[in-house]
């Protein structure tokens, strides 16, 4: 009998990688422009850039903002008023840009208050046994179970209105789902092998949490931070637009919307478009700036 | 790939090269057996590069199931740490056991925890984030082949890779994966497209176990399936049309009475999987329960319906009998030593080297992402047999011999292995 | 079953009772002076002292917070929630009568989003990474950034103003007797406000299901059922669905938070007299015992849903349907 073997190519341990390319390909992964932490990069890069010139903008515009001129009223938009003006002559690009730098200044305090409320009150749910879990995992629900508006209405005709009653109010109404995920990522690594480990080897309670846990949370403490952001804002304009935020004498893009409804039926649309783009801009942003992150340490997803 | 239609004429097949070894010599190609489909293997003998049995059939003049040159990466970030350990954590990379289902799972922990150590958090971050993908073989250049008739165990270390080439078979593949390599299926050669469509259609899965079924759906119901478009495309139903006359010689083999389009109606289904449920013996009482009011045994039975319900050529056993006690795993794999006498083929993936020695035609030794020997059941009963070294480390392995593990490792790597004995 | 349903309801009783406490605690506290925001400022100065300690005491200015609620707590559990002061009528009048309103936009949201979000997740996710799915992605990432009030006033802007397909407010034509309203012309005033909120609704559910159903994709069952030789659709809807219907399911319910949040903003701009505008009129009114009511029922609607779903889910899984049967055969 013929030996085919004879010829046929050894394939042994050794012989590695020979003529690969000569093989038919049966799958290769989706060619991609940027891989996802590119992207999360040059998205996170555009948003704080997009952040400091509205910030920016916005302070030295404040001026510009209130001004108005009675001979430019009610103008669509054009070259020189890219928003159009408003009955009272002021120019909408200047109102936006101030109106959006007051919410995001709320926005980044209400967020970051609420983030530090979230990891406290979801460390101690997780640490402080079992009481302290039962209050806060009760006032979790409890703070979920009431609609976001109506909490915020609650809020501010408790403490007042204004730029600090928006904030207490917004940031002490977004902590329950972070702090949520908090503790149940603190339950998960106390249980996990390295930290019975550390405090068989007698790590002090201290030392642990700095070493372990905090590094642990870390990663959720930060995308939370960043997606609570553009929640934020989203809930300090709605709120403002209601008439329990801020003052109407402040611009704030929640006033220049509420206002601009008693002169949609005339017909002055750019009253409400262009400020409302602005804002939907800014939120998307960071809301894709927080969602990479949160792939980025999906570890289901980590590898895209 | 060219070749002059004379010198594939012995083999009787229209398009591609029946053994599919495109480097064969016109030399061996000129004095071919004149039909091969019926040479009687005598035991353990060699061609093909790989020792045959009894049970070896050459249907149709080729190999039932052929895989050829396998390559399988996968696209990673590689890992922040220094520079120096990059070496080390690709390999790490290769044998880490979430491969087996999805490559990159469970490590993106890891990586995390990578940015905490030690580091500038700041530089850390910038690492992590600078990361560069690149491809990190897993399976590479293998080559096993399943004949008609006969069992072929692929037997290797637990999350060591060996699901993903049943994946490859079934036309199945990551995201991420880059996959190399030819696959035969009866003569043809396959892409991934006709791979996708010979899944329930000329090649079955018998997974591992009852999680592999729907929760929340009746068995009765998932074993007879849904009723699917015609799955065959055109030209290759023209191309089954045309073999049909060779395969006459053939007609206990399992699939012949497949019907061209799909799976029939409805009717059709129930009937076939009471009259399986009848064989093996579970009551119609079980086709109205869920998954998880299975016993084991019910379970493998159930799942064994479950291929058999498409009327396969080729069955994959993933890792069939895990879980269960030696008696079952027994039972189960006479069922498939069943399947295989009918003329069907069986690619049996396991880490038992024992079991795969007591049910198989023949071993496949995977181990470092590629098979390092394809060789008769006979060839285990002594280590002079065995040509590769890692064989051999298994057999001392094995319980009845010496479990003298380092030791014959240590020794059979001075000897040279010789990757082409003649026959 | 029973036990888990009374094991539901009792919670839910705890948790408005906890609501109505913290909603008490939290109007209670308040700087705004209740006699002057009911009465005005000007009849407030006009006023004789007398009249004020009067008003005073009715508002309960004098008594220790626990009292006045001991006392609210009394005569609401009898069924009586107070007076509203900005509509001169029980609250439990004017709240079943908003309520209806809001209840009408609310269903047709909530039911809209959720089969629509549903589908589309379910099509993004059998799609992965073509155009399907980057189309209903990029819908609702979009969708998820936009303001609720904004999109109601471009909806009002290009169907009410610039189309004239819908009236620009309120939920029956104005100067309509009653009695004369058509159910078509409730609906054709219920249509924009329901469709602001259907389309902002999507995008919650939709994500979710889509990141549902690739994981579905990836477990071993779905797998298998592709092994076999479904395509990934039909292995979606012959094994995904009801896997999936389960969370979305629940994820639904526990939107009905943020579609009662979004009503009320959708109601302010389109002027639909339901309970959301109640509750921005009581608030800016300091209309106390109106929004202590709202904000009872906004959560026990919230609540009740939760539980449905809790108890749904026992309905729909198998597994614990069949566990809680031979429990009951034990």
């Amino acid at each position: 009998m013929p030996d085919l073997a004879a010829s046929r190519p050894a394939h042994s341990a050794h012989s590695v990688h020979r003529g690969t390319d000569l093989l038919p390909i049966l799958h290769a992964p989706r060619a991609r422009l940027l891989n996802n932490r590119r992207q999360t990069v040059v998205v996170l890069v555009v948003a704080l850039l997009l952040l400091a010139a509205v910030v920016l903008t916005g302070r030295l515009l404040d001026g510009a903002a209130q001004q108005t001129d009675f001979t430019a009223k009610n103008l669509a938009p054009s070259l020189q008023h890219l928003f159009g003006t408003d009955w009272m002559g002021r120019d909408m690009l200047a109102r936006s840009l101030a109106g959006l730098s007051t919410s995001v200044l709320v926005g980044l305090l209400a967020a970051g208050t609420s983030a530090v409320l979230a990891l406290l009150l979801g460390t101690a749910a997780a640490l402080g046994g079992k009481k302290a879990d039962t209050a806060i995992t009760w006032l979790i629900d409890l703070m979920m179970g009431i609609p976001h508006i109506v909490l915020l209405i609650l809020i501010s005709f408790a403490i007042g209105r204004g730029f600090w009653g928006v904030t207490i109010g917004v940031a002490l109404t977004h902590w329950p789902n972070l702090a949520r995920l908090i503790r149940a990522e603190i339950l998960q690594c106390k249980e996990s092998s390295f930290v019975a480990v550390a405090r068989k080897l007698g790590r002090s309670p201290v030392r642990i949490a700095l070493d372990h846990l905090l590094p642990y949370v870390f990663p959720q403490l930060l995308v939370g931070l960043v997606l609570l952001f553009p929640h934020a804002i989203l809930h300090e304009a709605a709120i403002t637009f209601l008439g329990f935020g801020l003052p109407p004498e402040q611009p704030a893009i929640g006033i220049i919307l509420s206002e601009s409804m008693s002169y949609l039926s005339a017909g002055m649309w750019w009253l409400a478009l262009f400020p409302g783009l602005a804002l939907i801009a800014t939120v998307f942003l960071f809301d894709r700036a927080g969602s990479n992150l949160r792939t980025l340490i999906d570890p289901h997803r980590s590898q895209e | 790939m060219q070749r002059k239609p004379s010198e594939i004429a012995p083999y009787n097949l229209p398009t591609t090269d029946a053994l599919g070894h495109p480097e064969m010599s016109s030399a061996a190609a000129a004095q071919p057996p004149r039909n091969h489909s019926l040479i009687e293997h005598s035991s353990t003998q060699e061609h093909h590069h790989h020792a045959h049995t009894p049970a070896s059939r050459h249907a149709g003049g080729h190999h039932l199931l052929q895989v050829e040159g396998l390559n399988i990466g996968f696209t990673l970030y590689e890992s922040s740490r220094r520079q120096g350990d990059d070496r080390q954590s690709a390999a790490a990379g290769k044998g880490d056991d979430g491969l087996g289902q999805s490559a990159g799972a469970g490590r993106a922990q890891h990586v995390g925890q990578d940015s905490k150590a030690g580091q500038a958090p700041f530089f850390a971050a910038q690492a992590f984030l600078r990361a560069r993908q690149n491809l990190v073989p897993v399976i590479h250049d293998l080559h096993v082949s399943v004949h008609a008739g006969e069992i072929v165990a692929i037997v290797g270390a637990s999350g060591s890779g060996k699901t993903l080439l049943a994946d490859a078979i079934m036309g199945m593949f990551e995201p991420n994966a880059t996959v190399k390599g030819r696959i035969w299926f009866d003569g043809e050669e396959q892409d991934a497209r006709s791979l996708a469509q010979l899944r329930g259609n000329g090649i079955s899965l018998v997974p591992q176990s009852i999680n592999h079924l729907d929760p929340l759906m009746k068995v009765g119901k998932q074993v007879q399936g849904f009723a699917k478009k015609a799955p065959i495309a055109g030209k290759m139903r023209e191309n089954r049309a045309k073999r049909l006359p060779m395969r006459e010689q053939d007609l206990s083999a399992p699939g012949h009475s497949q019907s061209l389009s799909g799976r029939g109606t409805r009717k059709e289904r129930v009937r076939k999987q009471q009259e399986l449920f009848a064989r093996y013996g579970l009551t119609p009482k079980v086709a109205q329960q869920y998954p998880f009011e299975l016993s084991g045994g019910m379970a493998r039975r159930v799942l064994l319906c479950c291929a058999l319900m498409d009327n396969p050529r080729v069955i994959i056993a993933d890792e069939p009998t895990p879980g269960l006690d030696l008696e079952l795993a027994r039972l189960a794999l006479a069922d498939f030593r069943d399947f295989a006498n009918a003329g069907g083929g069986v690619l049996l993936i396991t880490h038992d080297i024992e079991l795969a020695l007591q049910v198989a035609d023949r071993v496949a030794v995977f181990n470092d992402g590629t098979v390092v020997e394809e060789t008769a059941v006979a060839h285990f009963a002594s280590p002079v047999t065995l040509k590769h070294p890692f064989s051999r480390a298994l057999w001392h392995a094995l319980p009845e011999h010496d479990f003298a593990v380092c030791e014959a490792v240590d020794k059979s790597a001075l000897l040279p292995f010789d990757g082409d004995a003649p026959c | 079953m029973a036990a888990r349903v009374a094991q539901q309801l009792v919670k839910f009783i705890v948790l408005i009772f906890a609501v109505s406490v913290v909603a008490f605690f939290l109007v209670s506290i308040s700087p705004i002076d209740p006699v002057q925001a009911n009465v005005g400022q000007v009849a407030y100065l006009n006023m004789s002292e007398a009249k004020r300690a009067q008003l005073a005491e009715y508002w309960g200015v004098g008594t220790p917070l626990w009292e006045r609620y001991g006392h609210w707590l009394g005569s609401a559990l009898q069924g009586d929630l107070g007076l509203s002061l900005r509509y001169n009528a029980p609250v439990t009048d004017v709240i079943a009568v908003r309520f209806a309103n809001s209840a009408a936009l609310m269903l047709v949201a909530w039911v809209i989003s959720g089969v629509l979000g549903f589908a589309l997740g379910i099509v993004a996710a059998a799609f992965k990474d073509r155009w399907p799915d980057r189309l209903i992605k990029g819908y609702c990432f979009l969708l998820a950034s936009t303001p609720t009030f904004w999109l109601a006033l471009v909806f009002l802007i290009v169907f009410a103003v610039w189309l004239g397909w819908f009236p620009l407010g309120f939920s029956v034509p104005i100067g309509v007797a009653p009695g004369d309203v058509t159910l078509l012309d409730s609906l054709h005033h219920l249509a924009l406000p329901a469709l602001t909120l259907s389309v902002v609704g999507v995008a919650n559910i939709a994500l979710h299901t889509r990141e549902k159903a690739i994981d579905v994709l990836q477990s071993d069952a779905l797998r298998f059922a592709r092994a076999r030789g479904q395509s990934t659709a039909g292995a979606l809807l012959h094994h995904g669905l009801r896997n999936l219907a389960l969370p979305a399911l629940t994820l639904q319910f526990a939107s009905i938070s943020e579609i009662f949040g979004g009503s009320v903003l959708v109601e302010q701009v389109f002027s639909y007299p339901g309970l959301g505008q109640a509750a921005v009129t009581a608030g800016l009114g300091g209309d106390v015992a109106l929004l202590v009511g709202i904000t009872i029922l906004s959560a026990a609607f919230v609540f009740g849903g939760n539980l449905l779903a809790n108890v749904l889910y026992g309905v729909i899984d198998p597994r614990i349907r069949r566990a809680e049967r031979k429990e009951n055969h034990a």
